[in-house]
């Protein structure tokens, strides 16, 4: 029973980590950039629900889409001041240009929020479920299906959109992209809102499953989504799903069985094996390198 | 970048001999300071960690810049020679009673481990190319600092004593003590670290990485950098210099970190000083000092350290790290935007062409 | 990359020339200071080290502005012996080095005594610095006994980490309040470990049995699930959360979540609970914990202290802001009995305060009648106190 139990607790954490990674790997297959910023985004993101929620009385669905909105125009404008200007710089430059925008964004919220932890009203209002002696609260129940609606959704906007194709051309030949008139800055600016807006969502799932907010809320989760990104196969959308979903299994059942204490090394000792197996990840392609 | 060009031999021998010369006036120039007794407390406790910090980005500088590898787990290595060296030291410290003597062997000894981990990841994970690289590094950099969190070794009469659950799991007699516990780390190691030793570490990081860029298997080594296909069918052995390179980076971090670990009274192993963060630190300075550029990391590792340490003279409280974040943006924008790049070429050509022309100007 | 360099060259040199020039507005005090001369005569110079930015951010901005009352109050009526104090807190992202750093620059500015710093791991690493310059040292909330092992010059105004962890084992034991017990504790973090292995020591000589002791880590502390399920896989009745309050909080909801209602039992690290932002205190009903201060409490000089604070940053302060509060007074009352001036230096001045340490008692906000050992550890009762509807009652 408490392997079912932990089970879901894990598929509800990696659901989590996949909406991250989600974001994480468009951008990455986009504008080949490992945007660290990220999980700071989703701590902006889960402050602007508390805010909307807790301070000024306004329902959950209202802090979700003023989240998503404020958010994506935060991606934008990111985007347009800190990397933009790089394109064509080395991508070790971009790097590092994210990671000055994660302390900026992490110092920012820091002086205008308050060092406090902030106990996280959960957005779910309903739940838990007992079916048998197994708990499922309504958290989990929400994040695994959000994580599955965005999927379908993100696949659809890609493979049937013309901006969705736009990413798709500019994904694989940029050059080749802007021959065929495609307007790559936009493509790029449009990849970054989405992501962002994911971000937002991933805040709102990731405070109302583990209810306290800090400005470093976001740290770490992006750096597990950003394995777990890489796990799938960076670059590659079912990639960042799989990944997320294995990663959170892989830390629960680790947390577990083995090690409460080594759950961490147990994540990354796997990553190592499946990567020095498969080099590009679970679902990623095999580039061949060409002379 | 600069290496990479067709340069005559001399002008190499120069460049290396700038640096030597730059490393060694600060040094003068600083014992000057501290003769005449004008130096702040808080610039001479910054001493030592600036030559920490040097070290660390110039041994990174040889992974990143002249091997060409992404790299975030440096701070892994820096860990386990932090640790290897204190743990030494804490164990002989009646034995070995003049300083100088014991952190030259617990240098040895702990660059020695990290050099052999460096080695030992290595092998598997060098095949990886770019961003995966880059993971399974920072992955490995946490799976040390996880490690070495849950660690507990003692000893009693009986020898050493060794668990990875709990101080009472070493099952010691009264006389028992603790040297590593846990996240506790490791308490009390004798401060050996000084200022001399720290600018002679540095001197030797220096002569072993420049005299490696400068000779044949450093030819090779970035020969693998700029075509590894065409390096390769020349016959150059590419696991064979990858990990060459990949691991007297790792032995230099691991003597940094030894150094580290005597200029303080505890060492644990925290994600701010070994985890990712530390990891990111450093490569922020090699590529502010520009990738390939040994001189600009140790710039640029020196100017990074100051920074948010003279910034406390404005009494900004937490002001401090965002401006800290804010400049690094700026500078990045301005180093390495090509816009802003043509931009300050046009400045540069206008000044030169409104100044008299000099000779010998570098 | 000529070009860089050459920037880079100029940006270093015009970091130099900052340097100097810092050293030159600030230097003076410093240098009188060092060579053991008078300092800036005429005030009492206090610095103070913590996190005030990085995620223990919470614990050293409630030091700063804990003491920053205790101060403001001490000016306002008059200084100590009619000297005035001037207080300067400096932020070491709870990372010993920066903690380091944090001293030094603090030496420059001329400081006297420290109360600080706020968290461990930089705090034994400051210690060993002030004790090789015997600068008295007062630590609010720096709990290890490493801290104050081996050095005179260092004072503790919390309880050390195996006290509480003693104490708590004890209190579990002689009531006895349950026979199968599970810890949760935090292996990254000493304050935690140091409660736990003393705690885990102490059990094999009560009644009750530890089932269940699962640790996390400071990068994996959001999900309990699975440590709450085994806690209740083996049937504990009491959980014992030698912790901070954050994650508390999250363990409370989540055992909640999965309908696990044991008994909570907790150490001072747990204060600060019923006062988190937006905590539903429901989950926290029936919470005993081991604390010397809750901010509740209706003493005049708690319910002074919360008012000015509350005024003063908008938050109702936690144990951290009191045992600072009261570290400023009990340097106050030290300096007294010492009869110490401004300007001595600061090793005679550590050495005059250290004899009046032992012989002192201080009644203060964390605990009346402290007094303290040569060794720098504080003797006071902690007192255990029980969440009822709310608000803190004595258990």
């Amino acid at each position: 029973m408490s392997f079912l139990q932990y089970l879901i607790n894990g598929i509800s954490l990696g659901s989590i980590y996949a909406i991250i990674a989600l974001g994480y790997t468009m951008v990455y297959g986009i504008a080949k950039m490992l945007n660290f910023a990220h999980g700071d985004v989703i701590m902006v993101g889960a402050y602007v629900i508390f805010t909307t929620i807790s301070t000024m009385g306004y329902p959950p669905i209202v802090g979700v889409i003023v989240a998503v909105a404020l958010c994506t125009v935060l991606g934008i404008t990111i985007e347009r001041i800190a990397y933009k200007p790089l394109r064509g710089a080395s991508s070790l430059a971009v790097l590092i240009t994210a990671i000055g925008v994660s302390y900026f964004l992490q110092n920012m919220a820091l002086i205008v929020f308050g060092a406090d932890t902030k106990s996280f009203n959960s957005i779910v209002k309903f739940g838990p479920f007992h079916l048998g002696g197994l708990v499922i609260s309504g958290e989990t129940l929400v994040t695994i299906v959000s994580c599955i609606i965005i999927m379908i959704i993100l696949t659809t906007f890609i493979n049937k959109t013309k901006a969705g194709q736009a990413m798709l051309a500019v994904s694989e030949d940029k050059g080749a992209a802007v021959l065929m008139g495609i307007n790559v800055n936009q493509t790029i600016a449009l990849t970054f809102a989405i992501g962002s807006g994911l971000a937002a969502i991933a805040g709102s799932l990731l405070c109302s499953a583990y209810p306290t907010l800090s400005p470093y809320t976001g740290s770490m989760p992006g750096i597990k989504a950003f394995t777990a990104a890489v796990f799938g196969g960076i670059g590659s959308i079912p990639g960042a799903f799989v990944g997320g979903i294995l990663l959170g299994v892989i830390e629960i059942f680790g947390k577990a069985y083995i090690s409460s204490q080594l759950s961490d090394a147990i994540v990354f000792a796997v990553l190592i094996i499946v990567l020095i197996v498969k080099p590009s990840g679970i679902l990623g392609k095999n580039r061949q390198e060409k002379v | 970048m600069k290496l990479r060009n067709k340069f005559k031999f001399d002008k190499r021998a120069r460049q290396s001999l700038i640096t030597y010369a730059m490393v060694i006036i600060a040094f003068v120039v600083v014992q000057i300071l501290l003769a005449t007794g004008s130096m702040t407390s808080l610039m001479k406790g910054l001493l030592v960690p600036l030559c920490v910090y040097a070290i660390l980005a110039v041994s990174l500088n040889l992974t990143v810049g002249i091997l060409g590898e992404l790299s975030l787990g440096h701070a892994g290595f820096m860990c386990i020679g932090a640790f290897t060296g204190a743990f030494f030291s804490k164990c002989v410290q009646d034995v070995i009673t003049i300083g100088w003597l014991r952190i030259s062997i617990a240098i040895i000894l702990g660059s020695a481990m990290a050099g052999l981990f460096g080695f030992l990841i290595g092998m598997p994970v060098l095949r990886l190319k770019g961003d995966y690289l880059a993971i399974v590094t920072l992955g490995f950099g946490e799976i040390i600092k996880t490690v070495v969190n849950v660690v507990y070794i003692g000893r009693d009469e009986n020898g050493f004593h060794f668990s990875i659950k709990s101080n009472m799991d070493l099952n010691m007699t009264e006389n028992g003590k603790t040297i590593v516990k846990g996240a506790q780390g490791i308490t009390g190691t004798p401060k050996d670290a000084t200022f001399t030793i720290g600018i002679i570490l540095l001197l030797v990081t220096l002569f072993i990485v420049l005299n490696l860029i400068n000779s044949r298997d450093g030819r090779a080594i970035m020969a693998i950098r700029d075509n590894r296909i065409a390096a390769e069918s020349v016959g150059i052995n590419i696991t064979k210099y990858k990990l060459m390179a990949f691991s007297i980076s790792a032995a230099l971090a691991g003597s940094a970190g030894v150094l580290y670990a005597h200029n303080l009274n505890t060492l644990t192993a925290s994600t701010n000083n070994f985890g990712y963060n530390m990891s990111i630190n450093i490569l922020v300075f090699v590529v502010l000092g520009g990738i390939g550029n040994i001189r600009g990391s140790i710039i640029g590792a020196v100017i990074l350290t100051l920074l948010p340490e003279l910034l406390r003279s404005f009494n900004l409280d937490n002001l401090r790290m965002l401006i800290y974040a804010i400049i690094l943006i700026v500078v990045m924008l301005f180093n390495s935007a090509p816009s802003f790049i043509q931009f300050r070429e046009k400045v540069t050509a206008v000044v030169k062409s409104k100044l008299p022309k000099k000779g010998g100007v570098n | 990359m000529k070009n860089v360099k050459k920037v880079l060259a100029i940006a270093l040199a015009s970091v130099m020339a900052f340097a100097t020039v810092a050293c030159g507005n600030e230097g003076t005090p410093a240098v009188g200071t060092e060579s053991g001369k008078t300092a800036a005569a005429g005030t009492w110079r206090i610095g103070g080290i913590g996190p005030t930015t990085g995620g223990a951010a919470v614990y050293g901005q409630a030091v700063q502005n804990g003491a920053q009352i205790a101060v403001d109050e001490i000016n306002a009526a008059g200084g100590i012996n009619g000297v005035m104090i001037e207080y300067t807190f400096e932020d070491d992202e709870n990372i010993a080095e920066k903690g380091v750093n944090a001293y030094n620059s603090l030496k420059d500015w001329g400081m006297q005594m420290l109360l600080g710093t706020v968290t461990t791991t930089p705090c034994i690493a400051v210690s060993a610095e002030a004790a090789a310059d015997n600068m008295f040292l007062l630590t609010p909330s720096g709990s290890s006994t490493d801290i104050l092992e081996g050095k005179t010059n260092a004072f503790q105004v919390c309880f050390t980490d195996p006290n509480q962890g003693q104490g708590s084992a004890q209190y579990i034991g002689e009531n006895n309040m349950a026979s199968k017990v599970a810890v949760i504790y935090d292996s990254s973090n000493a304050y935690s470990q140091g409660i736990y292995e003393k705690f885990a020591q102490e059990a094999k000589n009560y009644s009750f049995e530890i089932v269940s002791a699962e640790a996390f880590t400071a990068d994996s502390n959001t999900d309990f699930s699975v440590q709450l399920q085994k806690a209740k896989d083996a049937g504990a009745e009491l959980l014992f959360l030698p912790i901070y309050c954050e994650q508390s909080a999250l363990i409370l909801t989540q055992a909640n979540a999965m309908g696990y209602k044991p008994t909570i039992f907790s150490c001072d690290g747990m204060d600060g609970i019923l006062t988190l932002d937006n905590f539903d205190v429901a989950l926290a009903e029936g919470v005993i914990l081991l604390t010397p201060f809750v901010a509740d409490a209706t003493d005049d000089a708690t319910v002074s202290f919360v008012t000015k604070y509350q005024a003063a940053y908008g938050e109702i302060p936690n144990q951290f802001a009191a045992d600072a509060y009261d570290g400023v007074y009990i340097i106050k009352a030290a300096i007294e009995a010492a009869n110490a001036t401004p300007d001595m230096s600061v090793s005679d001045l550590c050495d005059a305060l250290k004899e009046a340490m032992v012989n002192i008692t201080v009644d203060g906000l964390t605990g009346t009648g402290m007094t303290w050992e040569a060794t720098g550890e504080v003797s006071k009762d902690p007192k255990a106190m029980v969440i009822k509807d709310g608000v803190y009652v004595g258990y």
